[in-house]
């Protein structure tokens, strides 16, 4: 059986930012595994530990100073990896998730993967979109926003999370995308022997003309970033912990609030 | 080619409040564009569906019925088959776990670009949406370069329709092919619905990622103790299992209304607020100051909480 994961690596921003034209200054922004795609490896990960003959092979779309990040899937028990990219992706703002779909689906059909994992969203642009659009290009099945998985023959058994704590139980024919959830696994830490095995692990790079992909005109573009304006009224008690704490303390009392 | 298509949402029977929010943003959509707004009902009892969503504004109501639960292959099926037949320049769709498990689809199928989780739009000209990047660091105007395009909204950012409509019922022949169905709903199931009910307590300490540890739980657990309240966290608690499910406070959680929510470290994504946001008094200790929870605490202290909370159980011993 062969797993794919689609990985991304992510910008978060520090607390305090600056926005310089349409992008946050680099200074501010620190580069890391995306938080649901960290839970979709460890998911691939488990099931490969718990079957003879799994491979499972990451994809990232990302330019040179991702593979950090793609090793990091290596060395927590990814085979391999994939990272696709050239100056035509560079150059956009935004890849649409149709876009994105094309580029991993092209992947997917030279891998032929049985299951592929990617993450609900990412932590940066937060589309949610993806994985189901690279469903879709690949005429697999799917399901979004999965948080229990168990694999029975050529079908895929899942809790789908929806809101107010109400799961759907759903049957997925495989081949299928299944978009993981966080809090599906306890994604774990790598060990320094996975770090130095990881380093030794294959990463192909390969560029969407290889895939036989034409990427055309971005169809998103970038027009604005601002910070949101605060909306706040808050109240706030200064004077350290313990002054603050003693003025919370009193306005509790005042709403009845007493053991 | 100037209407709009806007999806309605429901599950298990009930209308969901989100598709009245998005014939609200269809209707803005189709006062742009002068085009007409259509709905899609699609599966469930869609005639009682329909009657109720034919709110003002509201032009035409195509319903499909194939089943009574949502299933995603119904769904791209039928909205691929209706988009070609009524060929909207813009769909428009709740950004709910159900949306996210078609939009995707029905926009790779129609060859429109996708725009999800928008919290507003400009359709004047050409289409701007507003969303949110960067873990909601930064609200970007994202503009799409083609004539047609597929948006998903968030909950909650526009006002739910009202007023009685006088749209045109549609029962639209969609043709499933069942090959194509490889997906079957089989069941649903209520999370953790353990001793302690979160939605019922009068005092909530809500406890977020700034806790750090699970060993440091005990502070929170402490100073609930002393103001005889409920302990509620963040998503991010329980995804690291150290709270169980019906503890969670938030989108995918429980919804809370108590007199006293006091949150701690909690930064406030927006998937939390919604679980919260009706608090009577809704009170934050997180350091960092440009936390969105302040934009909607109503007292606050910015500080360490590994300060401030012992502090407040010793006020209260």
């Amino acid at each position: 059986m062969k797993i794919l994961v689609t990985v991304s690596e992510v910008a978060e921003a520090d607390d305090e930012f600056e926005i310089d034209g349409l992008s946050i200054d680099d200074r501010y922004l620190t580069y890391d595994l995306n938080e649901w795609d960290d839970y979709a490896i460890e998911e691939a990960v488990q099931i490969s530990e718990s079957r003879d003959d799994v491979e499972v092979v990451t994809v990232t779309i990302g330019p040179e100073r991702a593979e950090e990040t793609i090793r990091q899937g290596l060395a927590k028990g990814a085979d391999r990896a994939v990272r696709v990219w050239d100056d035509s992706i560079e150059g956009s703002d935004l890849l649409d998730s149709n876009t994105k779909g094309e580029l991993l689906a092209a992947v997917a059909e030279e891998e032929e993967p049985d299951l592929i994992l990617a993450g609900v969203q990412s932590g940066d642009m937060a589309f949610a979109s993806t994985g189901v659009a690279l469903a879709s290009t690949l005429g697999y099945e799917w399901g979004a926003v999965v948080n229990n998985l168990e694999l029975d023959g050529d079908m895929a058994n899942v809790h789908r999370e929806l809101e107010g704590g109400v799961e759907e139980l759903t049957e997925v024919e495989l081949p299928a995308v299944l978009t993981i959830q966080t809090g599906i696994n306890e994604p774990r830490y790598a060990s320094l022997r996975g770090i130095r095995q990881a380093q030794s692990k294959p990463l192909d790079v390969k560029a969407p003309e290889d895939l036989g992909v034409e990427l055309g005109e971005s169809v998103l573009s970038l027009t604005s970033l601002e910070e949101p304006e605060t909306e706040s009224n808050v109240e706030l008690f200064e004077g350290g912990a313990e002054d603050s704490a003693g003025q919370l303390a009193n306005l509790l009392r005042e709403k009845g609030v007493d053991a | 080619m100037s209407d709009i298509l806007a999806v309605t949402d429901h599950r298990r029977g009930d209308l969901r409040e989100v598709s009245f929010e998005t014939i609200t943003a269809g209707r803005e959509l189709a006062d742009t564009t002068g085009g007409d707004l259509h709905l899609a009902v699609i599966n469930g009892d869609v005639e009682s569906f329909a009657e109720s969503v034919n709110r003002d504004g509201v032009d035409v109501i195509h319903t499909v019925e194939h089943g009574d639960d949502f299933n995603h292959n119904v769904y791209t099926q039928a909205l691929e088959q209706l988009s070609t037949d009524i060929d909207p320049k813009y769909v428009v769709a709740p950004h709910s776990v159900n949306g996210l498990d078609y939009a995707p689809a029905v926009a790779q199928r129609l060859d429109y670009p996708l725009i999800t989780d928008a919290i507003g739009f400009d359709a004047a000209d050409s289409l701007t949406v507003t969303r949110e990047l960067y873990n909601g660091k930064t609200e970007a105007g994202v503009s799409v370069a083609e004539d047609n395009a597929f948006l998903t909204i968030r909950p909650g950012e526009w006002e739910p329709a009202e007023g009685d409509g006088s749209a045109t019922i549609d029962a639209f022949d969609a043709a499933i092919d069942e090959a194509d169905v490889g997906s079957t709903v089989t069941g649903f199931e209520e999370v953790g619905s353990g001793d302690v009910d979160i939605s019922e307590a009068d005092v909530l300490v809500s406890v977020g990622r700034g806790i750090e540890d699970e060993d440091n739980l005990d502070l929170i657990f402490d100073l609930a103790d002393a103001l005889d309240a409920t302990v509620s966290s963040s998503r991010p608690i329980v995804d690291n299992g150290w709270l169980p499910q019906d503890r969670q406070v938030g989108q995918s959680g429980k919804s809370v209304t108590p007199e006293v929510y006091l949150a701690i470290g909690i930064s406030g994504a927006v998937q939390h607020v919604a679980g919260m946001k009706s608090a009577e008094t809704i009170i934050a200790v997180n350091n960092d100051p440009s936390a969105p929870i302040y934009d909607l605490a109503d007292y606050g202290i910015v500080d360490d909480l590994f300060d401030v909370v012992p502090a407040l159980t010793e006020e209260f011993q």
